[in-house]
């Protein structure tokens, strides 16, 4: 068991004396090499000149590659892994009716990991390497804020089927889940409608429950409602005594859920075990879906309501078709879900403008896009070739014993996307 | 007034689900020296025994009943085969093993969503859990009533088996003096394993219990590790009573904190606290007197 | 090349000045010219990562510091960074696009400083320096070791994940900070810019790796090593190894932001999620693999492990989880020293030499006072010649 010196005691030499000329030279040659070679600084925040992967995207064959990109594994594998499905239904259903301008799609699979810098990293590979015409996916605000530079600078199409916090509209991205004004501003209208004087704000600690609690605190002085209580968990956070003892306190008429994911078992069991329910404190969710319900226990949030623009229920025949042929290749077991029925919307929708324009390239698709319309399993949508939302009506549910939502108001019409809320008064000082 | 009661049993409450948490880890980590990376994912292990053994039974009462113990055997189980094949040739590199535990607790935890799928699912609790009991008008839910009384049992069981049981004299002796102990004629190996046994078995316990609060995912385990870490470390180690002390102090104070400003900051001044608290005390509430040069 | 490679690993004078020839005519030569643009901003992040290996292998390979809360340096690092791109962005006075969009319109007071270039390169080293120093020192004078030091400075890597995530108005929350359109001046979208700041990562790697190996054949590295292995023999004989401790969680903190720093512009964003628990530990995986000891170790595994994480997952997502699990707990478990000690022991059977590769810090100190006396016992008896 001796331990011999010489690995621990090396031989004391000149070598800082060498070490630091060695250094310098390399610094030479690393300050030289680049310094040469730059030829646009100071010009911050133009355009990007590196759009020549317009020229990348190979549509000479019988095929064209088109990319998933969503989290299939880490935390948010649970929600992306379903929405991953119905893109590969959809992309399966649109090969088997002859693909796109004849052409057979071919997938390219990336897997986010449920990281921010993964998703940007990953969709620069799909853009320069696979040199792919589109992007499908992207769940949390913050993979989307991170992929949304990648997409802008190399100028490619993103398509990202999540509802979210509003307050963006970039050239490169299609979003097809609601935008504020289709989910929390009519979710609001149904409360106040109902008599709801006093509300209290429930909500995960990041951007989208920040964003929309900032426009609903807007829109209850608007419309003379109180918010007793705001409260955000950290994500991941387990204990919710503490809140629903602040929310039993408060003695608010409802409810306003903007959890994310594991957090909505924690708080609604605590809040069914403190002996609150649907009918002496409604709860109103906005990510809670189908597909969520099963892991809370129906038994906890039944009678509970939600905001979405689809659900399993809605009673369109292209919604029993896309629930049959979802079950049909998924099991009978599954049940579909707003996200991924925005992302089933979203291929086909991309399949439309590529077909309206006669192009695969960003920029005829882009162009063509205004105006283009499909008649979802949620019923007729209509893309805004302005702000690159689509026009969406807005249901309320309420969650059943079956683990069903069933819708109890809707907007009657498809609600046009106003991502900055320009068209109300009330919103004026957001953003 | 309307607030204090509340907030004073969320804190017990808090505070007795992180003993349970922590109760396992300070035998292993405590007692041997062994730091458990792996101790969360045992808790997922107890948690999914909760689930599979509600979908054979059906009975939410009984099988939260058959669960428990089984629970206990399960974690116990997945203890003892990683000391065996792992932990027993590391005793002498604690923070190797708490490397080696932590590949140990990524890889269940991807087992755990290949076999169950990644989405979480939910164990019912049983009728009599459902519900709360009035008390001096503050609402106390049964479930939380449940824990608190399960890990005053668990405190209990264990130190019985510590003080008053030819096990837990071995466990002691080895304990105190290694060489001595096995002079004496106690296997030490077999009262390692003993140890291990003993410490994961409650990480399936707790894991029982935590699907009475919450969901149950591959990450569970992560969500609580580093707070019972926390708990075993602010304690003090070598003695029960101290981790006692510390879980009941950070359940207390996360919901008085909490209370007062938000769940974040709560959580920040609650480690604040702890390492602060280090400062003064290195060594945790509770020291064992020795001659160690620690 | 058996050799060739030993020569890398091991600090010795000539071999470490011949693997640190070929390692620059690598990085600076053979990988801009082989490597698609993509490529080469994947190993430019991956050399970020390796920064702060170099500062891992520093303060637990050589120092028995087990810090699994590398990521608050990395994070101060890379935020102090990002701020200053996201305040050059908006121009003078200007104010970045989140704070208008998540809170008040104002930028906080303490982030003013980061509109001057100079002062962030300045903090960018400042910051995680006295943090680390602070709480090192005051760490480590009280004796805080081992075990209680690795779950305190887990539990800080904790505490600034949620915080970051806690102040959205001010950090960007989970989102974190991106979008930046341009690094000093340099247009960030132009690839020429793209490979400038590859090349710098590289020079900044390499003049890292020098300064460690400084560091390592020095006394003050002698006497690390001494603290590693027989802290209280080290007090006896009259240093004070809290200073020799303070020095190199400082040294490995500094390492560790400058890598952050790096990485956001070669990345184009920073989040949370780049700085909580599990990349803090995952920031250890290759440094074990590939010899926490060693000089190159650390670095080697460090940009492997990365690399085949990013090749590997393109293929098998979940294979990955597996392969490097098992990868990773064969390696500390079996072969403390890493890969590199596989390398090293083969020289030495060639040579007939018998000196052992630098062994696993086998005394970091026992946990607890308890079995302290028991394992020192029984390990000091071991170490008896």
């Amino acid at each position: 068991m001796r331990r011999s010196t010489p690995s621990l005691l090396p031989t004391r030499t000149r070598g800082p004396r060498l070490a630091a000329a060695a250094l310098a030279a390399l610094a030479v040659v690393a300050a030289g090499g680049c310094g040469a070679r730059v030829d646009s600084a100071g010009s911050a925040g133009a355009a990007s000149s590196s759009a020549e992967n317009a020229d990348c995207v190979d549509t000479s064959g019988d095929t064209v590659k088109i990319g998933f990109l969503n989290s299939l594994s880490g935390t948010m594998a649970i929600s992306e892994q379903t929405v991953h499905d119905s893109l590969q239904l959809a992309a399966k259903e649109i090969n088997a009716d002859g693909g796109v301008l004849g052409k057979q799609l071919e997938i390219v699979t990336e897997d986010g990991q449920s990281e921010p810098t993964v998703f940007a990293e990953k969709a620069t590979k799909l853009i320069t390497d696979d040199c792919v015409a589109a992007v499908f996916g992207g769940w949390t605000s913050a993979s989307r804020k991170a992929m949304l530079p990648v997409f802008e600078s190399q100028d490619a199409l993103l398509f990202y089927p999540v509802q979210y916090e509003g307050l963006e509209s970039s050239p490169n991205i299609f979003y097809t889940g609601a935008t504020t004004n289709q989910q929390i501003v009519p979710a609001l209208d149904y409360l106040a409608e109902q008599g709801t004087t006093s509300l209290f704000l429930v909500g995960s600690d990041y951007v989208f429950p920040r964003t929309a609690n900032k426009i609903i605190n807007a829109y209850a002085r608007a419309h003379g409602i109180e918010i007793v209580g705001e409260e955000y968990a950290p994500l991941g956070h387990t204990d919710f005594s503490t809140i629903v003892n602040k929310v039993k306190a408060s003695g608010a008429d409802a409810v306003f859920n903007t959890l994310n994911g594991d957090s909505n078992v924690a708080f609604f069991k605590e809040y069914s075990n403190a002996g609150l329910g649907a009918d002496e404190m409604p709860v109103l969710s906005v990510s809670i879906a189908e597909e969520e319900v099963g892991g809370i226990g129906v038994q906890n949030v039944e009678g509970q309501l939600t905001a979405w623009n689809y659900y399993q229920t809605v009673d369109t025949p292209e919604n029993a078709a896309f629930v049959e042929a979802f079950q049909a290749e998924y099991g009978d077991d599954r049940v579909t879900s707003d996200p991924m029925e925005a992302a089933y919307v979203s291929l086909h929708l991309w399949q439309q403008m590529v077909e309206k324009a006669d192009s695969f390239a960003v920029d005829d698709v882009v162009a063509a896009a205004d105006g283009v319309s499909y008649d979802a399993p949620e019923g007729t949508v209509v893309v805004d070739g302005d702000n690159h939302h689509i026009s969406k009506t807005s249901l309320v549910g309420e969650i059943g014993d079956d683990g069903l939502i069933h819708p109890v108001w809707t907007s009657e019409e498809p609600i046009e996307p106003d991502p900055y809320l320009e068209g109300y008064d009330w919103a004026e000082d957001l953003g | 007034m309307d607030t204090l009661l509340p907030q004073l049993f969320a804190g017990l409450s808090l505070g007795s689900v992180l003993l349970l948490a922590a109760l396992g880890l300070a035998l292993t980590f405590g007692q041997m020296g062994v730091i458990n990376m792996a101790h969360g994912e045992f808790m997922m292990a107890g948690a999914y025994t909760a689930f599979v053994v509600q979908g054979l039974l059906g009975d939410p009462g009984a099988s939260l009943l058959v669960a428990l113990p089984l629970g206990f055997v399960v974690g116990g189980v997945l203890g003892l085969v990683l000391e065996a094949t792992l932990v027993h040739r590391m005793y002498h590199r604690p923070l190797d093993t708490l490397l080696v535990t932590w590949g140990v607790a990524l890889l269940l935890q991807q087992v755990a969503r290949d076999v169950f799928g990644a989405p979480n699912i939910d164990v019912a609790a049983p009728g009599w859990l459902s519900g709360a009991v009035t008390v001096a008008g503050v609402a106390l839910p049964k479930t939380r009533l449940f824990i608190l009384a399960l890990a005053v049992v668990c405190v209990a069981a264990l130190a019985f088996a510590l003080r008053a049981t030819p096990l837990g004299r071995r466990i002691r002796a080895v304990v105190q003096n290694r060489d001595l102990a096995e002079a004496s004629g106690i296997s030490s190996r077999g009262t390692d394993r003993m140890t291990f046994f003993i410490g994961s078995g409650l990480a399936g316990v707790a894991g029982v219990a935590l699907t009475l609060l919450g969901s149950i995912g591959p990450t569970l385990g992560t969500h609580y590790i580093v707070d019972a870490f926390l708990v075993v470390v602010a304690g003090g180690i070598g003695q029960i009573k101290g981790t006692v002390v510390a879980a009941t102090a950070l359940g207390l104070m996360q919901a008085f904190f909490e209370y007062s400003t938000t769940a974040s900051v709560a959580k920040v001044l609650v480690f604040v606290v702890v390492i602060a608290f280090l400062q003064v005390r290195p060594q945790g509430l509770v020291t064992v007197r020795t001659r160690s040069l620690a | 090349m058996t050799q060739r490679l030993t020569a890398l690993l091991a600090p010795g004078r000539t071999r470490a000045l011949a693997g640190f020839a070929l390692a620059a005519v690598v990085l600076f030569a053979v990988a801009p010219v082989l490597l698609s643009p993509f490529r080469l901003g994947l190993l430019a992040k991956f050399l970020c990562l390796a920064m702060v290996a170099v500062g891992i292998g520093l303060a637990w390979g050589r120092g028995g510091l087990l810090t699994l809360g590398q990521g608050v340096y990395f994070g101060l690092g890379a935020y102090v960074m990002a701020m200053h791109l996201k305040l050059a962005d908006a121009g003078p006075g200007g104010v970045p696009d989140f704070m208008s969009l998540y809170g008040t319109g104002e930028v906080p007071w303490w982030w003013e400083p980061m509109r001057s270039p100079v002062a962030t390169v300045a903090l960018v080293i400042l910051v995680p320096a006295l943090l680390a120093g602070v709480l090192g020192w005051a760490v480590f004078t009280r004796r805080v070791r081992g075990a209680y030091f690795a779950i305190l400075s887990q539990a800080l890597a904790a505490a600034f994940a949620i915080l970051l995530v806690g102040q959205q108005q001010t950090t960007g929350g989970t989102n974190g900070l991106n979008g930046f359109r341009s690094f000093f001046g340099y247009d960030l979208a132009d690839p020429v810019n793209q490979r400038m700041l590859y090349l710098v990562a590289a020079g900044v790697l390499l003049a890292m790796v020098l300064v460690a190996r400084q560091l390592m054949v020095s006394r003050f590295g002698e006497l690390l090593v001494a603290v590693r292995d027989a802290e209280d023999r080290v007090r006896f004989l009259g240093y004070d190894p809290a200073v020799a401790k303070t020095t190199v969680y400082v040294v490995a903190a500094v390492m560790a932001a400058v890598g952050g720093a790096l990485f956001v512009p070669v990345v184009g964003i920073v989040s949370p999620a780049d700085v909580g628990v599990v990349p803090s530990i995952g920031f250890l995986v290759g440094v074990a693999i590939g010899g926490r000891a060693t000089l190159l170790g650390p670095v080697l595994g460090a940009i492997a492990v990365s690399w085949a994480q990013t090749s590997i997952s393109e293929q098998f997502p979940s294979g990955w989880i597996y392969f490097q699990g098992a990868l990773f707990v064969g390696v500390v478990a079996f072969l403390p020293g890493g890969l590199a000690s596989l390398l090293g022991r083969r020289r030495r059977r060639g040579r007939g030499d018998a000196a052992p590769a630098p062994e696993e810090p086998e005394t970091t100190a026992p946990p607890s006072p308890v079995p302290a006396g028991a394992h020192t016992g029984r390990t000091a008896q071991g170490r008896q010649p």
